[in-house]
């Protein structure tokens, strides 16, 4: 395109870049998928998750937020780099509460996706750390289940920057950091079930519930019923 | 006033309007949040769900933006605190030196138990990390005074002239209404300055650098503090003239010079000492910095544990600004303006972060930023910020005033000039000492008369737990680097309750925002837990050095990049104290326990003996 483009390499694989691009933005241009869970399309990188660490020039970083740079050299399938992406999965699987046999989000989840496409088998090796929070169920049409949640911020994110509203936001530190709503409760915010945060495939897992929605798709035909998470990046390279 | 100040339920707006007041002072500024919530909680003793509401809609956010930093300060409260908070360090070094007995002693005397606010709202008793006043532990935060050297009988006779109304600062400072507030400072606080050292803390004559400096162009002054070789005292250890020149490159409108007095890192209290008896020395240095880089615009972001410097530093400021050596004009030269706000913490270690220091001064949750962009080139409110330590402002005023070379000839080939080492824990002689680099921990510890030293923590729980073996390193940056904290442990200490303590501490203090170190430093403190209860398999001993590779390969900040150091740097030198404690049957029953056939496995794995355990025994 421009005289300014230049190109570095993922895995070995030339990939061409604008500058101000990310290593992620570059790679899905390219059908290259690095692994993520916080990031999302059309909104802010947050660069919370960790799961798109890669390395480049040999220095660990997050893909998502790590500008790409002329000739920088990235690796980013690699046995060890996935191995951390699973220790980050089991992480976060261990620190809420996930049963995913009586979850709606089964077969539409990311966090479950992933951990298929990381080999993630029984997680056994980390505590469980078995939180116990609340369901609010207040608004008529929407039910939010943090115990799911994997502080990925996208729905925070999105009501703040795209819906114009910040009905969700960050509260506490360390491991207490937890999302919470911008009132009492969720019935008490003007979040609408028309809003971008609320729309399926803003929240990753199942806290999000549009109510009278559950489990609406059959099983077979759920979006990772399909191929596995990332499949449609990696598909822009074989077409 | 008998009212119960943290009631807000009377029918009046009363409490809104005076919030509203509180916030109408710093401008209805967001960027103030931090001031805001500070006056709430003075005011009020808490932070209510009426407040958050009202100081979002004076400053333009959302309840929830407001809630997200009024939760995550550990002095800001979202439940009613007691018009007497007492904070206790817990700290190690603390519980080595019977802060149980003291915490007992106040518990009896007010009535209520450690994290207890009592019922008529009069005290609140709680626990917060390292408050900086590790060379005469134990120690207590009540309010915003300080009172140290605690014993049983010394708490409760507090606790009883708390209860009979005397003011905390009485308390702590018997006399203190004729004293200015340096005095007051030095009389609430021991300075313990062991050893002067020629460039810190021997005579210092006053602006001497900065009227060098005056006579240089700015990148004249970047020049000789590059030549001199200064290393950010901070930890890090950066190169202070390259990052001095890197802010001055930067095209900017606007840009900053901070002082980073958050001194979190348990074990350290040098920047304490500075800020008492040279913070004439280190505003110096920020102007010589504000003259370097171009800005005219400072802070000093001071911890919340260190408010009891507050108006010492005010009054110096003043007397600078008095003298035209801060503000307009300064010393005579036009268009040189530079001035100084001191910005105060809340409690959050994280804060001391760079880039987490300027989201907390930007009124957001003290949460790293994501790099780059560095904060030399996008910073505070998007402009280029320099950042450096209380002690590097000082060693740079000092470089200008005397000359690189003076202060290139000190120390070693990569660390030059002299470091303040703040030592703790178990020798006769804690506090603070200046020397060059170089020297070897064998060195220092005759010196401190801590030579029956089993362990010695260098650098506080990021760095590294050191063991006899090893006394002959250097303090260097090359060798055994450190911001300055020394903790010495004899052999009855337990390496693994430290470990255990440093963990926690690093739970207590992660921001959260990134999985590896808000999940992983939790599991890596439970791992510990079991070692400690002896319910450890071999295996476990992989578990946390894998454990801790993936924190430190994925963390987001330098805190979860350093906060499996207790773990790794005391399996590496104190092999034995894990291995002895672990149990191979694989029935989870341990039916005999040999302690020597087990230290013998560790024994020819480690090839050599650990001190420590050996000792305690055979
Ligand atoms: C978790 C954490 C805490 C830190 N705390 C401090 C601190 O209390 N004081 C300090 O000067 N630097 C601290 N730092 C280092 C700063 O990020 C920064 O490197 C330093 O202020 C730069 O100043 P210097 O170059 O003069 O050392 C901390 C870093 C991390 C990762
Ligand atoms: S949110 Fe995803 S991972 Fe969690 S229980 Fe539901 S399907 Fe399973
Ligand atoms: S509720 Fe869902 S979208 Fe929001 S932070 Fe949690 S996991 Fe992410
Ligand atoms: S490493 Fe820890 S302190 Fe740093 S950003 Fe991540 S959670 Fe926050
Ligand atoms: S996707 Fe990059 S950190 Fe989450
Ligand atoms: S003040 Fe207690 S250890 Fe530092």
């Amino acid at each position: 395109m421009s005289g300014t483009g230049f190109s570095f390499t993922i895995d070995g694989v030339a990939v061409a870049a604008e500058p101000g691009q990310t290593i992620m933005e570059a790679a899905d241009a390219a059908g290259l998928y690095i692994p993520r869970l916080c990031d999302h399309e059309g909104l802010r990188h947050q660069g919370g998750c960790r799961v798109c660490t890669v390395k480049a020039g040999g220095r660990s970083v997050s893909a998502c937020t790590q500008p790409a740079a002329p000739d920088l050299v990235v690796e980013n399938e690699t046995p060890h780099l996935n191995k951390l992406r699973r220790d980050l999965v089991e992480m976060l699987f261990h620190e809420g509460n996930h049963l995913c046999p009586i979850c709606e989000a089964s077969g539409n989840c990311e966090l479950q996706a992933m951990a298929y496409r990381l080999d993630m088998t029984a997680p056994t090796r980390f505590p469980y750390l078995q939180p116990s929070r609340t369901l609010d169920a207040s608004h008529p049409d929407i039910a939010l289940d943090t115990n799911r949640c994997i502080s990925c911020g996208r729905c925070i994110r999105a009501s703040q920057d795209v819906d114009r509203k910040g009905v969700f936001g960050y509260v506490g530190r360390g491991i207490h950091r937890r999302v919470a709503v911008n009132a009492d409760d969720l019935a008490s915010t003007d979040a609408s079930i028309e809003d971008a945060a609320i729309a399926a495939g803003t929240c990753p897992v199942g806290c999000i519930i549009r109510k009278r929605h559950g489990f609406a798709t059959p099983i077979g035909e759920r979006i990772f019923d399909k191929g596995p998470i990332g499949h449609d990046i990696e598909d822009k390279r074989r077409e | 006033m008998d009212v119960d100040p943290s009631s807000e339920r009377n029918d009046s707006d009363e409490p809104t309007l005076r919030i509203a007041a509180i916030c109408a002072a710093y401008g209805n500024d967001r960027h103030r949040m931090l001031d805001i919530l500070r006056d709430v909680q003075e005011g009020f003793r808490w932070v209510s769900p009426r407040s958050l509401e009202t100081v979002a809609a004076c400053t333009g956010l959302s309840r929830v933006q407001v809630e997200g930093v009024a939760s995550f300060y550990s002095f800001l409260s979202l439940t009613p605190k007691g018009r007497i908070t007492i904070r206790l360090c817990d700290d190690i070094v603390d519980r080595f030196a019977g802060l149980a007995a003291v915490a007992a002693a106040f518990e009896a005397e007010l009535g209520i138990r450690m994290g207890e606010t009592s019922a008529d709202g009069s005290f609140s008793l709680d626990y917060t990390p390292c408050i900086g006043m590790c060379d005469q532990a134990p120690a207590a935060m009540i309010n915003d005074v300080v009172v140290t050297r605690l014993t049983p009988e010394r708490a409760a006779s507090i606790g009883s002239a708390l209860r009979a109304g005397r003011l905390p600062l009485e308390i702590a400072v018997p006399g203190h209404a004729g004293l200015s507030p340096a005095e007051r400072a030095a009389a609430m606080v021991e300075n313990n300055i062991r050893h002067a050292g020629p460039v810190l803390l021997g005579p210092v004559p006053s602006d001497a650098g900065l009227r060098q400096a005056l006579e240089l162009t700015p990148t004249a002054i970047i020049d000789a503090i590059e030549a001199s070789g200064l290393r950010g005292c901070g930890g890090a250890g950066f190169s202070t003239g390259r990052k001095w020149r890197a802010a001055a490159s930067e095209p900017a409108e606007r840009r900053f010079v901070f002082c980073n007095a958050d001194e979190g890192e348990p074990g350290t209290f040098k920047d304490r000492v500075l800020l008492t008896e040279r913070a004439d020395l280190m505003i110096e240095g920020m102007t010589i910095a504000a003259r370097a880089v171009g800005a005219r615009e400072g802070l000093i972001y001071l911890r919340g544990e260190y408010a009891y410097l507050r108006d010492h530093l005010e009054a110096v400021l003043e007397s600078r600004r008095a003298g035209g050596r801060l503000g307009r004009r300064i010393h005579g030269i036009e268009g040189f303006d530079f001035d100084v706000r001191l910005q105060l913490g809340a409690g959050a270690y994280v804060c001391g972060e760079e880039g987490a220091l300027i989201s907390s001064c930007e009124g957001l949750p003290g949460e790293p930023k994501t790099r780059p962009p560095y904060p030399v080139n996008r910073g505070y409110l998007g402009f280029p910020t320099l950042v450096n330590n209380v002690e590097t402002f000082c060693h740079a005023a000092r470089i200008l005033g005397r000359g690189a070379d003076w202060f290139r000839a000190m120390g070693t080939d990569r660390s030059h000039g002299t470091k303040l080492f703040s030592v703790s824990g178990d020798c006769l002689n804690p506090g603070v000492y200046e020397l060059a680099y170089g020297l070897t921990l064998a060195e220092l510890l005759t010196l401190v008369g801590g030579e029956d030293a089993a362990a010695v923590q260098v650098g506080g729980p990021s760095g590294t737990m050191v063991d006899r073996a090893n006394f002959h390193r250097r303090l260097s940056f090359d060798d055994l680097a450190t911001g300055g904290a020394i903790i010495v442990f004899s052999a009855r200490r337990n390496i693994l309750e430290i470990v255990d303590y440093y963990m926690s501490f690093f739970v207590h203090e992660s921001c959260g925002y990134c999985t590896p170190c808000r999940v992983g430093n939790v599991f890596l403190h439970k791992a510990i837990g079991k070692f400690r209860a002896g319910l450890a398999n071999p295996e476990d001993i992989d578990y946390l050095r894998d454990l801790s590779q993936t924190i430190i390969e994925t963390s987001r900040c330098g805190l979860g990049m350093t906060s499996p150091n207790p773990i790794l740097t005391t399996l590496q030198n104190f092999p034995l104290v894990y291995s002895a404690l672990v149990k191979s049957s694989p029935d989870r029953v341990r039916a005999s326990f040999d302690v020597q056939s087990a230290i013998e496995g560790a024994r020819r794995i480690a090839r050599r003996r650990s001190t420590i355990f050996d000792e305690d025994y055979t």
